[in-house]
């Protein structure tokens, strides 16, 4: 029987793909960041999961604005990342799980969700530069993808509840999968941020903090502002915590914070780095 | 409604100095955009840059549109629908990064921008927090 494992939760900065491909992991503006990931790479490496499920958003890379998708999931057998406009493609291919993709889209229609379904999918940084965080060298992914693309680019967003309940339905998913994998569950971009605008470099430390508090334990306290509340709170950019809570939604077992590292500022953003053990029994 | 907000005479949220890229900025910004989405190809990049105005005109751009990349007038390619996630692949051909179209959208020096990000500056690590302060 698969298991869900747990969740990992993080920024995906473009200027932190710039960082790694330049290789300034130990610089002082970065160390702070990437030391976040010391303990997300001891669970990884216990843990060893077999596949990651990854909510994200895309930056326009795979999707333009003449189709644009409230949900998309991928159903490819490999996913690649590409040059998204600054000349960074990092190379490893990422292999997909079709089976377990359509398995996923086949329980969310089921639970009256109506994605846009991807046979082909080019992956950006939002699910790049988390896969290099998480797994980082040069050496094969030990894991399969089924990417989960949230629009948080062309309003009207999605509910902060709908993305929620996408993401229970894709828990139930991965609870009925027949399979024996290990699964862990990503939710990726955040947090306040904003790059346009007259408020541009809107940081709120606050709001960061309330979400961080009250992420494992009560996730539902996030869904009491809607997604334009959100973008006061957080900055347009920093409505990307809509895929953080579809991935917390998809954590259905009894859920602990492991660790948790609230870094600011990254480039304009505040930035964080969540993980979360999620099992079938209660911890005494 | 939060209280930062109001709203427009036609009822939609206004949230200040926060443009909500939306249908109507969408369709406005449609052409800018999608010249911006070519850059994901270097191939194009370099086209823009070797004729920037036969390489807007390719994509139609409004007016305004090209007038605002003309004078890299960022706040003006936001007000005709350039959207900021598009964007940033043109930011990227002139050699601007985001705290730059910050610096340049809020009318600050970079070195003032940078500062109005570092004094958010703290590292919070499972429960303990070390501020840290800009140097």
């Amino acid at each position: 029987m698969s298991e869900v494992i747990g969740g990992l939760f993080t920024s995906h900065v473009p200027a932190i793909g710039n960082a790694i491909a330049r290789g300034l992991q130990d610089d002082p503006y970065w160390k702070p960041f990437f030391d976040g990931f010391h303990p997300v790479h001891e669970f990884l490496a216990r843990e060893r999961p077999d596949v990651a499920v990854v909510f994200y958003n895309d930056h326009g890379l795979n999707f333009f604005l003449d189709k644009m998708p409230t949900f998309a999931i991928g159903a490819a057998p490999e996913y690649w990342h590409e040059d998204e406009g600054w000349g960074i493609a990092f190379d490893r291919p990422v292999p997909g799980h079709p089976e377990l993709s359509w398995h996923i889209i086949e329980e969310v229609v089921a639970s009256e969700f109506d994605p846009v379904t991807c046979q082909s999918m080019a992956i950006d940084h939002a699910v790049a530069v988390p896969f290099e965080l998480a797994w980082p060298g040069a050496e094969a992914f030990p894991v399969k993808l089924v990417p989960i693309a949230i629009n948080t680019v062309q309003h009207p967003l999605p509910s902060p509840r709908r993305c929620f309940d996408l993401g229970r339905a894709v828990g139930r998913a991965l609870a009925s999968w027949h399979g024996a994998e290990k699964i862990v569950v990503f939710g990726t971009g955040g947090l306040s941020h904003q790059l346009e605008g007259g408020r541009a470099g809107h940081i709120n430390s606050d709001y960061d903090r309330f979400c961080l508090r009250n992420l494992a334990r009560d996730p539902e306290a996030l869904l009491q502002h809607d997604s334009l509340d959100i973008v006061e709170l957080a900055g347009s950019q920093g409505v990307e915590i809509l895929n953080w809570i579809a991935a917390r939604g998809a954590l259905t077992g009894s859920v602990r914070e492991l660790a948790s590292n609230y870094h600011v500022p990254i480039s304009n953003t505040a930035a964080a780095t969540v993980l979360l053990e999620n099992s079938a029994t209660v911890h005494a | 409604m939060l209280p930062f907000s109001s709203a427009d005479p036609a009822g939609k949220r206004v949230i200040p100095g926060t443009p909500v890229f939306d249908g109507t900025a969408a369709s406005l910004g449609y052409a800018l955009n999608a010249m911006c989405y070519s850059f994901n190809s270097k191939a194009n990049r370099d086209a823009f840059v070797a004729d920037e105005e036969g390489y807007m005109a390719r994509f139609h751009l409004t007016a305004a549109q090209t007038d605002a990349v003309r004078q890299r007038n960022v706040l003006a390619m936001l007000a005709a629908g350039g959207n900021v996630y598009y964007l940033a692949k043109l930011a990227g051909i002139l050699g601007l990064n985001v705290q730059d179209l910050g610096a340049l959208q809020t009318g600050k020096t970079l070195e003032d921008f940078k500062a109005g990000l570092m004094a958010h500056a703290t590292t919070e690590t499972s429960g303990t927090v070390e501020r840290s302060i800009a140097a």
